[in-house]
């Protein structure tokens, strides 16, 4: 144990000192510009005065004039063009930076089960910061508000309202609005007149602000920030409700925020004596339809984005492209018109996800859904660093102890006020009321960041003197929330046991209960005579199906889109897959080999693995257990077993009828063999390396099409599922080419732990057998002794040959290992709309981890 | 006031039946009104060709099973009493409600509420849903989306998620346990029933 803690202590610190290495060398080359150029604006450097940016421009110019001069003595064989490429250069080693920094976080998972990694990485921030200011003695670089708000931001909340739950959040919209209008008013309305008041009190001697600037200032520090929230709540795994409500309101909330922020600031500028009663109106007038506007805007792009999907077939690998620009687009829109950008794309991405998913091409939305990943985890990883960055700044630290303690003091009992007094309001009428500790919960969760410390950095010196110190306040709030309260959330939320996400399995029964309840409901409301929320819902639900679906979908994805049928589909695609995945994992799989053996022995080895499970298959179960199919069953896996082999290539040079099978075979299948294969590049055509992946595309393409045609005899019933659980974390350490990595970071450490213990007894003498007979990696073609001793008692062989990995390998290739900001749909499973199609196998291996503790008892089942 | 009393007052044995029920004598004269009103003949009790007239339920894929449910087997006419407990299964659960000991278990229980969203299914009344049952009700909810052969899958693979003891029929204790996981009060409530 202590070993390996060391281990791991060595590890992170050659990474770290890799890292330090590469900053002190980026550094000090970026010393060397400075004092070469002097004043250098690059992505994220700020020496906040306004001319900077010409500066730059005028700099460069000079730099290059002066580096190519017009007369050359000699032809130069290179050049050093530091200039030309200074600021892209710059940017992109700090993006690299940043990256490398959460590469740091995440070596350890000790430290990141405690503190959460937006905290670590504002920490690391501090050190490089402190690195700059060591080389520079300033500080150049910072974050800037507008790149912040025009680059960073954006893509963040298009990730967050793309893979929003999207039912959740429209049947928990009115709480969400509630909290985050009224709930960010009162913030800041209170926030500001506390602060106001104390100031009056004399509690921070004697500045210079007034009671609009801490109006100002209260109505910035109240953005909840959707970045620190999710970062810190995902890992939480709180319950479905109540992380919509958190989530939703942190993304609503920011969008109000900046309104607000917006009102105040041109009430500053406006000064106190002009202020009066039709001002007032005029603000308030200029809120709801700043707010709103922005919202509509939003909704008119998100039918753009889904028209346009309509016809975009033609273009398919630009196709995701598409969706992030116009969703880029609806925010500058807004942006542009003085509508509140956030809300904007909040809305485009909510509204449009469910018509963008089934228009595009699966790939395309996968690629979306990556891409989007990639840009959002990339920005929010930057702006935290950068939040510790730009704390080590001597010019922004003002200090004013009554200040600073006071706005902590007073956004923390406001928030939880606030609150509670909101849910207290929304309970009455709800359904389920938010109980106790979901509402303490999402009170304490109100972490405020980037936006706040964007806004603050965003105002006005000459309007607001003390700006510097509002600034340092406001990163004193970020840090004292982000860090002190995300490192309290999970013992927290452990120590007043808030309902945890449930993890379900995907199951067709829940689903199709589901849609009976809605009918029920919508029935009884009828019989009732009352129009009630099913009523809405249903005639929502029609009004969607006859005129928004005909008009944003394309006909196809109109026709084929039945959700029951949808979810059966993907069932039965990842029954398949991990079928194939198993039988090639033993080395078994029947169907690769001669025309005549692969349907029968796919129905017969199938059922011989599965007979027990699968009653459909197996017509006759008793005729099975009393032994009676069972020579002829197990001769047939005998059989098939020396024509198994997926390495055909060493085959089929033996024997040339069986090349020519082999190749009919693989024609077949569409699986090509490996000395026939080129490289190929196109630009516009995107084709899956047979190479590397020609598992996945045999069992893809062989259990697509074989799969249609046994449709009616499913596989992979449940309890074949649960005997095999426990075996996945086995399997990562003893299969090299299992996937190792993502399970224990997935599970988290405890659920390990926990099921460990419980289960080791048990798991030791039943690896041992399992290991004998399905034996890893190794084809069973070289294992010549596979039938006797274990083939022989059909009951072992089907509880232990079968069940070490049939889901060892479940995961499919192409999935994401580590998506973890996907929490919305690993923690809703009923809200799946829009996660289902790419996300199945995430949620399934969620229920591993549930379903893990169940085996010993199924194992009982079967002994 | 007068007059909600003397609503109340014309329903027999109406503080039994809101002891049984749960529902306030605000709910109680609401679904009185509703009752007269759906009981155009004034009979004082309801014929399924009552409740076929409500246009919307006519329009609901399984409006007939859930018809159904309100009347008792081998009975035409459903009476106000029985009305009102049918729809208390869809009153939500109160926690703030002391729980008698001895009292019996409440119309809108979990268990209850499950019960009678099982009865819809098994139209046979033998306790269990069986593949045929299953069908017709996808039939009927799923329409012509998809096909028959479609269809008989999804039946398939339903059966085999609930089905326990491998009898191809789900009795109600496996589509109790298939249920855990989903929040029965929420699906199976109504608010304004509260």
């Amino acid at each position: 144990m202590f070993f390996d803690q060391q281990k791991s202590v060595m590890a992170f610190l050659q990474h770290f000192a890799l890292l330090l290495a590469l900053i002190i060398v980026f550094s000090t080359s970026c010393k060397a510009v400075t004092l070469e150029v002097g004043s250098v604006e690059v992505g994220y450097n700020d020496s906040s005065k306004s001319s900077a940016t010409e500066d730059t421009s005028t700099s460069i110019n000079g730099s290059t004039d002066g580096h190519a001069p017009s007369v050359i003595s000699t032809l130069p064989i290179v050049t050093w063009k530091w200039h030309h490429i200074e600021t892209p250069y710059l940017v992109a080693l700090w993006i690299l930076t940043c990256w490398l920094c959460k590469l740091v976080c995440e070596l350890n998972h000790n430290v990141t089960s405690v503190i959460p990694e937006s905290g670590l990485l504002i920490i690391l921030g501090f050190i490089l910061g402190g690195i700059i200011w060591g080389a520079d003695k300033a500080q150049t670089f910072k974050l800037i508000p507008v790149n912040f708000f025009y680059y960073l931001l954006p893509q963040i909340v298009l990730d967050a309202s793309y893979c929003m739950p999207n039912k959740l959040f429209f049947s928990n919209l009115g709480a969400i609005l509630i909290h985050a209008i009224i709930g960010t008013c009162w913030n800041a309305a209170t926030v500001g007149t506390a602060l106001w008041a104390c100031y009056e009190g004399g509690a921070m001697g004697t500045l210079n602000i007034g009671p609009l600037q801490f109006l100002l200032f209260g109505a910035l520090i109240s953005a909840v920030d959707p970045v620190a929230v999710i970062a810190v709540f995902e890992e939480v795994h709180v319950n479905e409700v109540l992380y919509i409500l958190v989530f939703g309101e942190s993304l609503l909330n920011d969008g109000v925020t900046v309104v607000l922020y917006n009102v105040f600031d041109a009430f500053v500028s406006l000064g106190g004596l002009k202020i009066n009663a039709a001002e007032i109106v005029k603000g308030i007038v200029s809120f709801f339809v700043v707010a709103f506007g922005g919202s509509f805007l939003g909704v008119v792009f998100a039918i753009l984005i889904s028209m346009l999907t309509r016809v975009t077939k033609n273009v398919q690998v630009i196709e995701a492209g598409f969706i992030i620009v116009l969703g880029y687009l609806s925010y500058l829109t807004a942006e542009m018109l003085s509508l509140s950008a956030i809300l904007s794309i909040t809305f485009c991405g909510v509204c449009c996800q469910k018509y963008i998913n089934a228009n595009m091409d699966e790939k395309s939305v996968t690629t979306l859904r990556y891409t989007l990943k990639v840009m959002a985890n990339g920005s929010e990883t930057m702006i935290f660093v950068f939040l510790g960055v730009s704390a080590i700044d001597k010019n922004i630290w003002v200090w004013n102890t009554g200040f600073i303690l006071l706005t902590i003091f007073f956004v923390v009992v406001f928030r939880f006020i606030g609150v509670f007094f909101l849910n207290w309001v929304l309970n009455q009428s709800r359904l389920i009321p938010i109980d106790i500790t979901d509402q303490f919960v999402m009170a304490y969760g109100g972490l405020r960041g980037a936006v706040a410390y964007g806004l603050a950095a965003l105002l006005d010196e000459k309007k607001i003197p003390e700006k510097n110190l509002m600034l340092g306040t406001t990163l004193i709030v970020v840090y004292f929330t982000v860090i002190l309260q995300g490192i309290t959330m999970k013992p927290l939320v452990q120590w007043l046991k808030v309902k945890r996400a449930a993890h379900s399995d995907l199951k067709l029964i829940e689903k199709l209960n589901n849609r009976a309840f809605d009918h029920i409901l919508a029935a009884v409301e009828d019989i009732c005579g009352r129009i009630g929320d099913n009523w809405w819902t249903r005639g929502w639900n029609r009004f969607e199906e006859n005129y928004i679906s005909w008009l944003l979908m394309k006909p196809k994805a109109r026709k084929n889109r039945d959700y029951l049928f949808s979810i059966f589909h993907k069932l039965n695609l990842e029954d398949a897959i991990n079928y194939v995945s198993e039988g090639e994992r033993q080395g078994s799989l029947a169907f690769s080999r001669s025309d005549e053996a692969a349907n029968v022995d796919f129905k017969k080895q199938f059922g011989s693995e599965f007979a027990d499970v699968m009653p459909n298959i197996m017509v006759d179960m008793s005729n099975y257990e009393l032994g009676i199919e069972h020579f002829s069953v197990t001769s047939i896996v005998k059989d098939t077993i020396p024509s198994v082999s997926l390495d055909i290539h060493g085959q089929d040079r033996k024997n040339a009828m069986d090349d020519i099978n082999a190749h009919h075979l693989l024609q077949q299948h569409l699986y090509r063999s490996r000395k026939h294969h080129r490289h190929k590049y196109s630009r516009s055509h995107f084709s899956i390396n047979q190479n590397e992946d020609e598992v996945q595309e045999i069992f893809q393409r062989t259990m697509r099409s074989r799969l249609e045609s046994f449709k009616s005899t499913k596989m992979g019933v449940n309890p074949a599922k649960k005997i095999t659980k426990h075996h996945k974390k086995e399997l990562t350490h003893k299969m090299p080419n299992g996937h190792p990595d993502g399970t224990g970071h997935l599970y988290g450490d405890e659920v390990d732990i926990a099921v460990g213990s419980e289960t080791g007894a048990i798991n030791s003498t039943f690896m041992r057998d399992t290991y004998t007979v399905g034996a890893g990696i190794e084809n069973p073609v070289f294992l010549p002794d596979m039938d006797s001793p274990t083939h022989s008692p059909p009951w072992l062989m089907e509880t232990e040959a079968v069940a070490p990995s049939q889901r060892a390998q479940r995961r499919l290739p192409w999935t994401p290992n580590r998506l973890r900001r996907l929490a919305p749909m690993r923690i809703s499973t009923c809200s799946t709309d829009s996660f289902l199609m790419a996300d199945v196998s995430l949620t399934l291996e969620e229920h591993e981890e549930h379903s893990q503790t169940d085996h010993v008892e199924m194992r009982q089942v079967f002994d | 006031m007068g007059s909600t009393n003397s609503t109340l007052l014309k329903i027999p044995n109406v503080e039994v039946l809101m002891q049984e029920t749960g529902f306030s004598p605000a709910h109680i004269i609401r679904l009185h009104d509703r009752f007269k009103a759906l009981d155009k003949e004034g009979r004082g009790h309801l014929c399924p060709h009552d409740f076929g007239a409500i246009k919307e339920l006519a329009m609901n894929p399984i409006g007939d099973r859930i018809i159904g449910a309100f009347f008792s087997p081998g009975k035409e006419t459903v009476d106000f009493h029985t009305f009102v407990k049918i729809l208390a299964h869809f009153r939500p659960v109160d926690k703030d409600r002391p729980k008698e000991p001895n009292s019996p278990e409440p119309i809108n229980s979990r268990s209850n509420k499950l019960k009678f969203a099982f009865q819809l299914y098994d139209q046979d009344k033998d306790g269990k849903i069986s593949r045929d049952e299953l069908l017709q009700v996808l039939r009927a909810m799923l329409g012509m989306q998809v096909t028959d052969e479609q269809l008989e899958s999804i039946a398939d693979r339903t059966i085999q998620e609930a089905d326990l003891d491998r009898d191809d029929a789900i009795s109600f204790e496996e589509f109790r346990k298939s249920l855990e996981k989903i929040n029965i009060d929420h699906k199976m409530s109504i608010r304004f029933l509260r």
